[in-house]
């Protein structure tokens, strides 16, 4: 009884402390959401989160873009570029996993070995020659750049996370669909993939975010105003100095931050899945 | 004459049927590993002696390159003060944040570790920093969260009734910015030092309380030790991504790495020198030291790891 009153104060405490710490943590956010709702001349300084006046003057100001592209265009190319590198990232990087967690083959711990240590190269060794290649093919300003990597699966760490996976997927069911006559591309397709699915929705997941906040390659592969991305975007309204811009720099920072954290919020524990077996980012 | 002819026949047909087995063995397996392999060879390797030749050239895209031995390396050590800089910037950025991140995660997750109602809803809280942290967004945030008449120098003000500098624009100031905004973002770290403290069994702590060991000295014997190879692991990644940090010291200093270069991280100066002055061999040289920057930190880690990381399976 008295162990159990102690508990529960001491968990009280824990609870105004944890609470009192995510409030500070989260105040920044907060603060940037509800000042996108502000009026101009409250905008910075105002250090509490409520707006004496609500407007949405920012969010239309803002959605009607910067250099007369509208924002809706910057949310459509990165849209274009995070769903087709989803796509072709979670295909090519599950082939490569069912290869290196379920068949055999020569020189097999040799090329995994390199698939690790790939992971840990830093990409600016890559970066240059990539880009002098690229501009050859005459990719420079277009979206190749950003999505082919991705179809030939350079992202080791998706491979490692669904390796790990398939790992652990008990074997029988291969052996008896090996004895039905099934061979690897039909053992990969109907059992693998189907019981492979929280790694591949993590592996999706952390693909989208990664591409949608992606700054560095559009930064040197686009050009274009038209063609570009979301970061890219914000950069054109932080780039336009004037502080009557910050508001709708703000409101459209809001809106590039919601499909991030819808995923989120949806799909909470195949994050943390992702996060435990691989140990991403941030 | 006859007979070695008859043997060489024979060790072609077994020749034959090897290259068959092997065929058999491998044809598939290498169509799943296909992408991989096409991307390894064209897209890493490739690149990576390309990248290590272009860093003995001059070379502006425009024109070959041109071979100059050592001289971009030389070049950064005695002659680059802007490059000294960015090295010291990225080494202090690195070194002060790293270990302040997996402070506050191990600290927040020893906190969250015990059978409290909404824990799944304060993890997700605090990872929150960490999902959005990343983007050019919450950067530019950042950038007027310390400015002058930015919100930090108001609650400031409302505290201690200071006027606080401008954070962004002072060079003495500017990367510590830069730390806080990197410290923020620990949620994948406690993520993973949570997902750590829930393995590690139960009797370990009754035994030491019986032992008549205090909350401290638990912490110290049992937690700290066992934890230790996450502790390695986290400390490793975090190492690798902070020496690559670019977005944050982009953005919050317009690209320019100021005030007085004082947010010039090596990354961006990199991209600089590559993309902007298309200086491509002196930034290839940058990157070969890059990554044998990390490769040593990433080396002497591991090597000291046996004196701090123990395996609870007797390895230690």
């Amino acid at each position: 009884m008295n162990r159990d009153l102690k508990n529960k104060t001491s968990n009280f405490f824990v609870h105004v402390i944890v609470i009192a710490i995510g409030f500070i943590m989260l105040y920044p956010i907060l603060w940037l959401i509800f000042s996108s709702f502000k009026l101009n001349e409250h905008i910075f300084s105002d250090v509490s989160l409520i707006p004496k006046k609500i407007t949405l003057e920012h969010y239309v100001d803002g959605w009607q873009g910067i250099g007369r592209i509208p924002f809706s265009r910057f949310l459509k190319n990165s849209f274009f570029v995070s769903i087709m590198s989803v796509i072709v990232n979670v295909i090519s990087c599950s082939m490569v996993a069912y290869a290196f967690g379920r068949l055999d083959f020569s020189l097999k711990n040799i090329w995994f070995a390199i698939m690790m240590l790939s992971i840990m190269l830093p990409t600016h060794v890559t970066n240059i020659p990539r880009y002098v290649m690229f501009n050859k093919f005459g990719w420079i300003d277009t979206y190749y750049p950003l999505i082919i990597p991705k179809i030939l699966a350079t992202d080791g760490f998706f491979i490692f996370l669904l390796v790990q996976f398939i790992r652990g997927i008990p074997t029988d069911l291969d052996e008896s669909a090996t004895i039905e006559g099934c061979g690897p591309i039909q053992i990969y397709w109907r059992i693998i993939m189907p019981l492979a699915k929280p790694a591949l929705v993590t592996t999706a997941l952390f693909t989208f975010l990664w591409t949608w906040d992606d700054f560095f390659n559009p930064l040197i592969y686009l050009n274009t105003p038209e063609k570009f991305t979301v970061p890219l975007g914000l950069r054109m309204f932080l780039d336009s100095t004037g502080e009557s811009n910050w508001g709708s720099m703000f409101a459209m920072s809001v809106v590039s931050l919601i499909p991030s954290f819808i995923l989120f919020l949806t799909m909470q524990n195949y994050f943390v899945e992702g996060i435990t077996t691989t140990g991403i980012k941030g | 004459m006859k007979k070695t002819l008859q043997v060489g026949e024979g060790s072609v047909l077994n020749q034959q049927s090897a290259l068959k087995r092997l065929w058999k063995k491998n044809a598939i397996p290498y169509l799943f590993l296909a992408p991989w392999l096409i991307g390894f060879f064209v897209l890493t390797l490739y690149p990576m002696i390309n990248s290590l030749y272009l860093s003995f050239t001059e070379f502006n895209m425009l024109e070959s390159p041109k071979w100059i031995g050592m001289q971009n390396y030389i070049k950064m050590f005695t002659e680059d003060e802007r490059y000294l800089k960015s090295l010291s910037v990225t080494f202090k950025f690195v070194f002060i944040s790293v270990p302040l991140k997996l402070f506050f995660a191990l600290m927040v997750a020893l906190l969250m570790n015990r059978k409290m109602r909404g824990i799944e809803f304060y993890r997700t809280v605090y990872y929150i920093p960490t999902l959005l942290g990343g983007s050019v967004a919450i950067a530019a945030m950042w950038r007027k969260l310390f400015s002058s008449d930015g919100v930090i120098n108001r609650i400031i003000y409302m505290l201690a009734g200071i006027e606080a500098p401008n954070w962004i624009a002072n060079p003495s100031y500017a990367l510590y910015t830069l730390i806080i905004l990197a410290v923020w973002q620990f949620g994948s770290s406690m993520v993973i030092f949570l997902a750590g403290l829930k393995d590690i069994p139960k009797e370990y702590y009754e035994a030491a309380q019986v032992d008549g060991a205090n909350k401290f000295q638990s912490f110290i014997h049992i937690t700290l030790p066992t934890l230790s190879p996450v502790i390695l692991f986290n400390l490793v990644m975090q190492i690798i991504m902070a020496f690559q940090s670019f977005t944050q010291a982009y953005v919050v200093s317009n690209g320019q790495g100021g005030p007085l270069d004082s947010t010039m991280f090596y990354t961006l100066y990199l991209y600089l020198k590559g993309f902007y002055y298309f200086e491509m061999g002196y930034a290839s040289a940058m990157a070969w030291i890059l990554l044998l920057i990390i490769a040593v930190f990433t080396a002497i880690i591991f090597a000291t790891s046996k004196y701090w990381v123990s395996y609870g399976d007797g390895r230690d």
